[in-house]
């Protein structure tokens, strides 16, 4: 939803950063205000999922130049963990399996860092398991899952409902979905999407990266930019997305930079 | 190498400082004469003696095992020191007796051996070098029967007993360290439970090497008559030497009818720095014998410290229906190597024993797990269950599993597991990016793969065993 005169979530200025000394981005410019849902498309290797990782902080990957500021704080001097309990959540394209820490254990955890950081006391076990009962209905998941070890095992469905299932515990101020559809048959991708919609509120912001306009029918976008080599190079509204499907990404190579459609 | 994970600054080795005390030392070097001073020192009957001497003859006959995974140059016998102990302090009466340098270095351990302080439901004894310098609670103990005290003092006290059980179930030549430690052993605890007695509080030995170039040899024999009950637990730390420096212990359990022994280790040995050097030789035989019927026999242990550690603490299985039991987490970080693992020798009918092993290996560790399972021919209806876990940290450390099962009778039954996985940068990621630090990520992992072993320990000693991992791995992920 766009609303006029809201706070600004991230701004993003000239960013260029690389992985073991090669260049992916390449001068990146973005501004998400509270309330909006961004979509961020184009093909593979154009530097989506990098830029994902560098708003989380990512070691592997190194900012070489540009600001990045979240909520009037510099993000490249807060470390992972800082930027996650400052509300800025990532949900892993592949999320990591982690064998012998229980699901339930792994969410309490994170789930009281967050509220540390706010200034909320934290859940005890038995607090927590009330407090996440509403949160397993808004992506429809099964409570004996909480019993499993985080993520081993589960289906590629399940993992990313785990994912929105921890947005929900952490209510980010900025969701980072990072190809959230990638492997989710379209039941899985209607829960999915129901989940992130339901999140979403006026001072919430979402940033969507995807390769397919199909996810979009179901989380609405504000903005659709295409980022081609480390950069974005048109930005429009929902129906660049469609354009993009039907056209492909080879016609948005030939446009110039940056190329505004509204 | 880059990454914050690599930057966490690394815990220091928290016990690796060096008391300031008179020592009563004897020159280095290893021969009869040595062996002979040794005993007179301690005023050691004749039968021990000749006990020693004739451990000592064998061993000059073998030669060091070369079949484990662990690398490290030839040990120069003679250039160790084979007794050292705190002066003035030979048979102390009371506490009050003990030199307050050796009662503040323990109570530094985290071991006060004063009254005031010292652990409500726990009897130590606390070995520095070569000498017992304290054990608590003995009168306590008395009251039920219960023998606790060095060996040096049982074997003026209680001859008979020690004639009776010492060198049964680790025969004075069974392996090279075994024969050295029988040659030259100098203290280490005695305890006997009598009959029908279940021991009132847990019993623990700590020791303490102290000097640079002493060797520690400790003996520990530990006897649980029919229908008693004992649980024991073992600590060990080492100040920080360049050098390194030889422990070579044997501890024998013997366990008669119904009667059930649970031993547990937490060693911290001095591990050798980051680039591998100094750190402790920690080459030890540790052997239980379920003698009775339905005798039972439970090793668990944490093994964090020294440079090498090669260690099998292992159950012969002779009474019917008797049950052995080993549960181990070794963890090995820098340049430190673990050949461990158990024997499980199930002579008798109905035997049962349980093995689960978790190895961690981080920086450039070797960790390996060795294990027997042997049904001999009698071992009708014997089971064994084992379970090998291999975690690995980083890039360069190694982890390796050599099972071994020889079975003998046709219904006897034989299972095992193993498994390997890793911590990497991408899970510990995960772990921040839903705002959990590293350290509370790499230790909510760890304590999740080693919780079976954990279980098994005593509880102060459990959560003692969980923040000792996270120390020892700060700053290896990277």
């Amino acid at each position: 939803m766009l609303i006029e005169h809201s706070e600004t979530i991230l701004a993003v200025r000239d960013l260029t950063a690389s992985v073991n000394g090669i260049p992916i981005l390449n001068g990146l410019n973005l501004e998400v205000k509270a309330g909006e849902v961004h979509a961020i498309m184009g093909r593979n290797g154009s530097g989506k999922s990098t830029f994902s990782k560098v708003l989380a902080g990512h070691p592997d990957y190194e900012v070489t130049g540009g600001t990045l500021t979240y909520l009037g704080q510099d993000l490249l001097g807060m470390a992972p963990e800082q930027r996650a309990q400052a509300g800025l959540f990532l949900a892993f394209q592949y999320p990591l399996e982690i064998p012998g820490v229980s699901n339930l254990d792994f969410l309490r955890l994170a789930c009281n860092s967050r509220r540390r950081y706010l200034g909320l006391s934290e859940l005890d076990p038995l607090d927590f398991d009330d407090f996440i009962q509403a949160k397993l209905e808004i992506v429809e998941i099964d409570p004996a899952f909480l019993q499993r070890s985080v993520n081993e095992g589960f289906s590629g469905g399940e993992k990313k409902r785990n994912e929105i299932l921890q947005m929900a515990l952490l209510e980010p101020r900025l969701g980072v979905l990072d190809e959230i559809d990638s492997g989710l048959d379209i039941d899985a991708l209607r829960i999915v999407a129901k989940g992130v919609n339901t999140l979403a509120s006026p001072q919430n912001s979402t940033i969507v990266i995807t390769h397919y306009q199909r996810l979009l029918d179901y989380i609405l976008p504000d903005y659709v930019h295409v980022m081609e080599a480390g950069k974005i190079t048109i930005t429009g509204d929902r129906s660049l997305a469609l354009e993009l499907e039907e056209r492909g990404y080879a016609w948005t190579e030939d446009a110039p930079e940056p190329l505004e459609i509204a | 190498m880059s990454s914050p994970v690599s930057t966490l600054v690394n815990q220091p080795y928290k016990y690796g400082f060096v008391t300031d005390i008179e020592s009563d030392t004897i020159p280095r070097g290893l021969s009869e004469d040595v062996i002979r001073l040794i005993s007179a020192k301690k005023q050691e009957p004749e039968f021990l003696l000749e006990f020693r001497l004739r451990a000592y003859r064998q061993w000059l006959q073998m030669s060091p095992p070369t079949w484990q995974s662990v690398t490290y140059p030839p040990i120069n016998y003679q250039d160790i020191i084979y007794y050292s102990a705190p002066k003035q302090v030979a048979k102390k009466k009371g506490l009050e007796e003990v030199d307050p340098e050796l009662l503040s270095t323990f109570e530094k351990l985290g071991i006060p051996l004063s009254e005031q302080k010292r652990l409500a439901n726990v009897a130590v004894d606390a070995i520095f070098d070569s000498v017992s310098v304290a054990t608590t609670f003995k009168e306590k103990l008395a009251e039920q029967g219960v023998i606790f005290c060095s060996i040096s003092e049982a074997v003026r006290e209680y001859p008979d007993l020690i004639k009776k059980y010492l060198g049964t179930v680790v025969p004075s030549a069974d392996n090279y360290y075994a024969a050295l430690n029988s040659a030259v052993f100098t203290d280490g605890s005695f305890v006997y439970i009598p009959r029908d007695t279940v021991c009132p509080m847990e019993l623990s030995t700590y020791f303490r090497i102290n000097n640079g170039d002493t060797g520690q040899f400790e003996r520990t024999l530990i006897v649980a008559d029919c229908g008693s009950q004992v649980s024991y637990l073992e600590g060990c730390t080492a100040p920080m030497y360049d050098t390194n420096q030889l422990h070579a212990a044997v501890v024998e359990l013997v366990a008669l009818d119904h009667a059930q022994i649970k031993y547990s280790t937490v060693q911290n040995w001095y591990a050798g720095d980051a680039q591998g050097r100094g750190g402790i030789y920690n080459f030890v035989t540790k052997r239980g014998l379920c003698q009775g019927v339905n005798s039972k026999i439970s090793w668990t242990q944490v093994e964090t410290g020294s440079a090498i550690t090669w260690k099998y603490p292992s159950c012969v299985l002779v009474g019917e229906g008797s049950v052995g039991e080993f549960y181990s987490v070794a963890l090995t970080n820098h340049y430190q190597q673990a050949d461990t693992g158990t024997k499980m020798v199930h002579v008798g009918p109905n035997t049962r024993s349980t093995i689960v092993s978790k190895g961690i290996s981080a920086g450039h560790s070797r960790n390996s797990y060795r294990g027997l399972v042997k049904m001999g021919p009698k071992a009708r209806g014997a089971r064994n269950y084992s379970q090998c876990d291999s975690m690995l940290i980083g890039h360069e450390a190694q982890a390796n599993t050599f099972p071994y099962i020889q079975v003998q009778h046709p219904q006897a039954r034989v299972e095992h597991e193993a498994s390997t996985s890793k911590i990497g940068e991408d899970q510990l990621f995960y772990f921040q990016q839903r705002g959990i630090p590293l350290e509370e990520a790499v230790s909510l992992m760890i304590s999740g793969f080693c919780r079976d072993v954990f279980n098994q320990l005593p509880m102060e000693f459990a959560v003692e065993a969980d923040r000792l991992l996270g120390l020892k791995l700060e700053g290896s992920v990277g």
